[in-house]
């Protein structure tokens, strides 16, 4: 843990990273504490302050019907990471399962499992997601569920690699020759060789995860008013450039922080853990 | 007495890390006359290899080794030499083979156009012509009868045997003063390497090359090296003309070292003790015709 | 005449199909006695790690039979074959898994063939470890933490683990350094005595099986050659393949030397 943190530190971009992602969770934690106007993230109207610039107390200015913008980014932050994890938190064990079972049994497994993953894969992961959402209602939990279900096969070919080759190791025969099952060596023996890596891509992916979120939002298929997301507010505000400047720039900054925060701490974890990628 | 190809006084090797700073070579001096044939005898982690690799300019790039001490090629101290001249000593005046030659040699290219570039090191010019019946005649000195089929081949389609003498075909290529064998035949099948140690033997003499001989494998250091030096973590502990070391070792590792290897003519296995402080002992030099 | 507690009759695997295909070993047949220590000499492509494999069961003969006790293993072997029969493999670092504790690793063992009872498991595990010449607490550490000689010897701990009647070794110090090689061929020696085990030793070094094995299985190219007890194919080897191979060892004495020369004697000079 010690060597972790040294190294983390040591790099200026790798500290970086750790600051922006602390601000974005930190954000997202203690929202009710820190926003100014924590009723701003829900149906509030103020035409009275509507479409202000940044001045004090709105520090990013208000939307059209007059709520604060910085709450309202606060608030997103919190729906962000919750999709986040929500989604890794499903998609990851689906696709490392499939993708160590696959990789050790082989024969027909493997190529029945990896020709249905090549067939997740060979769909553009946004247009499937939107396909998905054009069929559902558009909620954040069908959200979820669409990116997740583009999610999982990146976990399963990462796996997959790397259970080929360390099923060629000394520790696999030395199980196989004692006699363990199939499931202990699958999950017990391999699986722990292959964290580093899954460690690092979630850390990535938290990033990526927020970035298709917002992508969807965008386009309308994601969360819906009132509740307020990164990627709606981006889209709302884009009619308005440039002269109401702040009700884009803002949110897509802070769609910038979020990603590149996570991007340059996935990239420092993959150096610490010496992951294969 | 003439020039050493080789002298290394007082070489100190130390590496930065995480956790502080970790000394590899405690300082250790060591020469190769030329034509002689030179092994510095040691197991893992004594820092043989290192000391190759220092010889070559392998490890000065690297920001973390802070190494200091005297390595005179030739007599011209390598540390003040413009990094250009250094550089084109890699290849033509010196030269190294390694331990597993078919993961030595460049798989995505063949035989015939890794000898060409190794042959353009000593003649910018060379044509591809030229470097392939150059090659020939170096392969057969190395008994490979069959050369087109050789240079026309990737290093998996030859055996371990057969690439291990294009290592060596390809090492002494350009007439180096100087030849760094780090582990040579370790990776090769027991009557392979025989055959390859004594085909070595053969060129060095005839080539009058230097060699500096890396190894933890005795008796192959016995049939092969005229002087040997013994590295025990990091320091020289005994050195001296193959004979007089192995008849008569006189520093307790060096001792040990000896009696741990099995006998062919048998007698079982002695007790050894891996790690003993006697191993700290002062250095060890046997005296033989001035040569030190 | 006793039982050979491992017997080999006819055993032949070939690789591959029509073109491709390799004959890794051909019509082998041996017996090993109980207690003794057979050594498998040869060079790569002699088809030694393929006798070993299967005698472990990694894959299944093409044909012949293999016999523990006088009954022939199956194909699928099932858990008390997998018991009987333990593994030292040559490479220390790859052979334990690097995320998991020594403990965790010779546990498995214990677990798989549920030896003793669950809470003395731990206690085991220490004195297993301690049998190998190590103390019990490395059981927490990580195998890097180890050095090789160290690996190896947990290796071995785990061999011994589920009280095996047969150990194959697989070139279990040729990738150790000098001092430990002793160290570790001095353990096994004494291990095979106190706990009565077989060895089947498969190596290619001559000096090491002089002064370790009972008997000798000389194999060239997928074929036994030779088969004899150590000091008859030391003095008086009979095919020139054992020969050459003996002629070919590095040797740090004269006597070695003279040896090996007496040996050569009347073998024509081979090139590749």
């Amino acid at each position: 843990m010690k060597r972790t943190f040294a190294i983390l530190t040591a790099n200026p971009l790798s500290l970086l990273g750790l600051i922006l992602v602390f601000v974005v969770v930190f954000s997202a934690v203690f929202a009710d504490f820190i926003a100014p106007f924590p009723e701003h993230s829900g149906a509030v109207v103020d035409f009275a302050n509507f479409n202000k610039a940044p001045e004090w107390p709105y520090i990013f200015g208000t939307d059209l019907v007059g709520r604060d913008l910085f709450s309202r980014i606060l608030y997103a932050y919190r729906i962000s990471l919750i999709l986040g994890v929500v989604v890794l938190a499903i998609a990851v064990p689906i696709g490392v399962t499939i993708g160590l079972v696959a990789g050790y049994l082989g024969g027909r497994t493997e190529y029945l499992l990896m020709r249905m993953t090549d067939v997740f894969l060979s769909v553009p992961p946004l247009v499937l997601a939107m396909a998905i959402m054009g069929v559902l209602k558009p909620t954040l939990a069908n959200g979820m569920l669409a990116v997740t279900a583009m999610w999982w096969p990146w976990y399963t070919r990462l796996v997959y690699n790397i259970t080929r080759g360390e099923k060629e190791e000394g520790y696999v025969l030395a199980a196989e020759v004692i006699g363990a099952s199939r499931a202990h060596i699958i999950f017990r023996e391999i699986l722990p060789n292959c964290v580093p890596a899954i460690v690092t891509k979630m850390t990535l992916d938290m990033g990526f995860v927020i970035l298709i979120a917002s992508s969807l939002s965008f386009l309308g298929l994601g969360v819906q008013p009132p509740t307020p997301d990164l990627g709606s507010m981006v889209a709302d505000g884009a009619k308005y450039l440039p002269d109401s400047w702040w009700l884009t720039i803002f949110p897509g900054l802070a769609i910038l922080v979020a990603v590149f925060g996570f991007n340059l701490i996935g990239d420092a974890l993959r150096d610490i853990l010496g992951a294969e990628q | 007495m003439s020039t050493p190809t080789l002298d290394i006084q007082d070489l100190e090797l130390g590496f930065k890390g995480y956790t502080g700073f970790t000394q590899v070579l405690h300082g250790i001096s060591l020469s190769v006359n030329p034509g002689e044939r030179v092994a510095l005898v040691g197991e893992s982690g004594s820092g043989k290899s290192v000391t190759a690799r220092i010889v070559l300019g392998l490890l000065q790039e690297l920001r973390t080794a802070k190494i200091s001490g005297s390595v005179r090629f030739e007599g011209r101290e390598l540390d003040q030499m413009p990094r250009r001249e250094r550089h084109a000593l890699r290849g033509k005046a010196m030269s190294m083979i390694f331990q597993d030659p078919t993961s030595s040699l460049n798989p995505v290219f063949r035989i015939g156009e890794q000898f060409h570039d190794v042959l353009r090191r000593g003649d910018a010019k060379i044509t591809r012509a030229d470097a392939l019946s150059r090659a020939a005649a170096i392969l057969a000195e190395v008994s490979v009868r069959d050369a087109d089929r050789v240079l026309n081949a990737f290093p998996f389609q030859l055996s371990g045997g057969l690439n291990q003498r294009v290592m060596i075909a390809m090492a002494l290529a350009n007439e180096p003063a100087l030849l760094i064998a780090d582990e040579p035949g370790t990776a090769l099948d027991v009557t392979v390497q025989a055959q390859t140690l004594h085909l070595m033997r053969k060129l060095v003499e005839e080539h009058h090359t230097a060699v500096l001989f890396i190894s933890h494998n005795l008796g192959v250091v016995r049939e092969f090296a005229d002087r040997v030096y013994v590295i025990y973590k990091g320091r020289i502990v005994e050195q001296g003309p193959t004979r007089a070391v192995f008849e008569a070792p006189r520093h307790p590792y060096t001792r040990a070292l000896m009696a741990a290897v099995p006998r062919l003519t048998g007698g079982g296995i002695p007790d050894i003790d891996e790690d003993s402080p006697d191993f700290a002992a002062p250095l060890e030099i046997h005296q033989d015709g001035g040569q030190s | 005449m006793t039982t050979p507690i491992l017997e080999l009759e006819n055993v032949s695997k070939t690789f591959g199909t029509g073109a491709d295909e390799v004959h890794a070993a051909q019509s082998i047949s041996f017996g090993v006695t109980k207690g003794e220590c057979l050594a498998i000499v040869g060079e790569s492509g002699s088809g030694k790690s393929t006798i070993a494999n299967m005698i472990l069961g990694i894959y299944p003969p093409t044909s012949g039979e293999i016999r523990l006790n006088g009954t022939v293993l199956p194909t699928r072997r099932q858990l008390e074959h997998r018991r009987a029969i333990q593994l030292v493999q040559q490479n220390p670092l790859s052979s334990l898994n690097p995320k998991r504790s020594i403990g965790a690793s010779l546990r498995l063992a214990l677990d798989v063939h549920d030896i003793g009872a669950k809470g003395e498991r731990a206690d085991r595990v220490g004195a297993l470890l301690e049998e190998v010449g190590l103390p019990a607490n490395f059981a927490r550490r990580a195998p890097a933490a180890l050095s090789g000689g160290q690996r190896q010897r947990v290796a071995i701990a785990r061999a011994l683990a589920c009280q095996s009647q047969v150990v194959v070794l697989d070139e279990p110090t040729s990738a150790l350094d000098v001092l430990v090689q002793a160290r570790v061929l001095k353990l096994l020696n004494q291990l095979r005595e106190t706990r009565d085990l077989t060895f089947v030793f498969i190596t290619h070094d001559l000096s090491v099986v002089r002064n370790i094995a009972t008997r000798i299985a000389v194999f060239e190219k997928g074929r036994m050659v030779e088969l004899g007890d150590t000091q008859t194919l030391f003095t008086n080897p009979t095919h020139p393949y054992t020969r050459r191979l003996i002629s070919a060892v590095p040797v740090v004495t004269d006597e070695e030397a003279a040896l090996r020369n007496s040996l050569a004697a009347g073998l024509e000079e081979t090139n590749e």
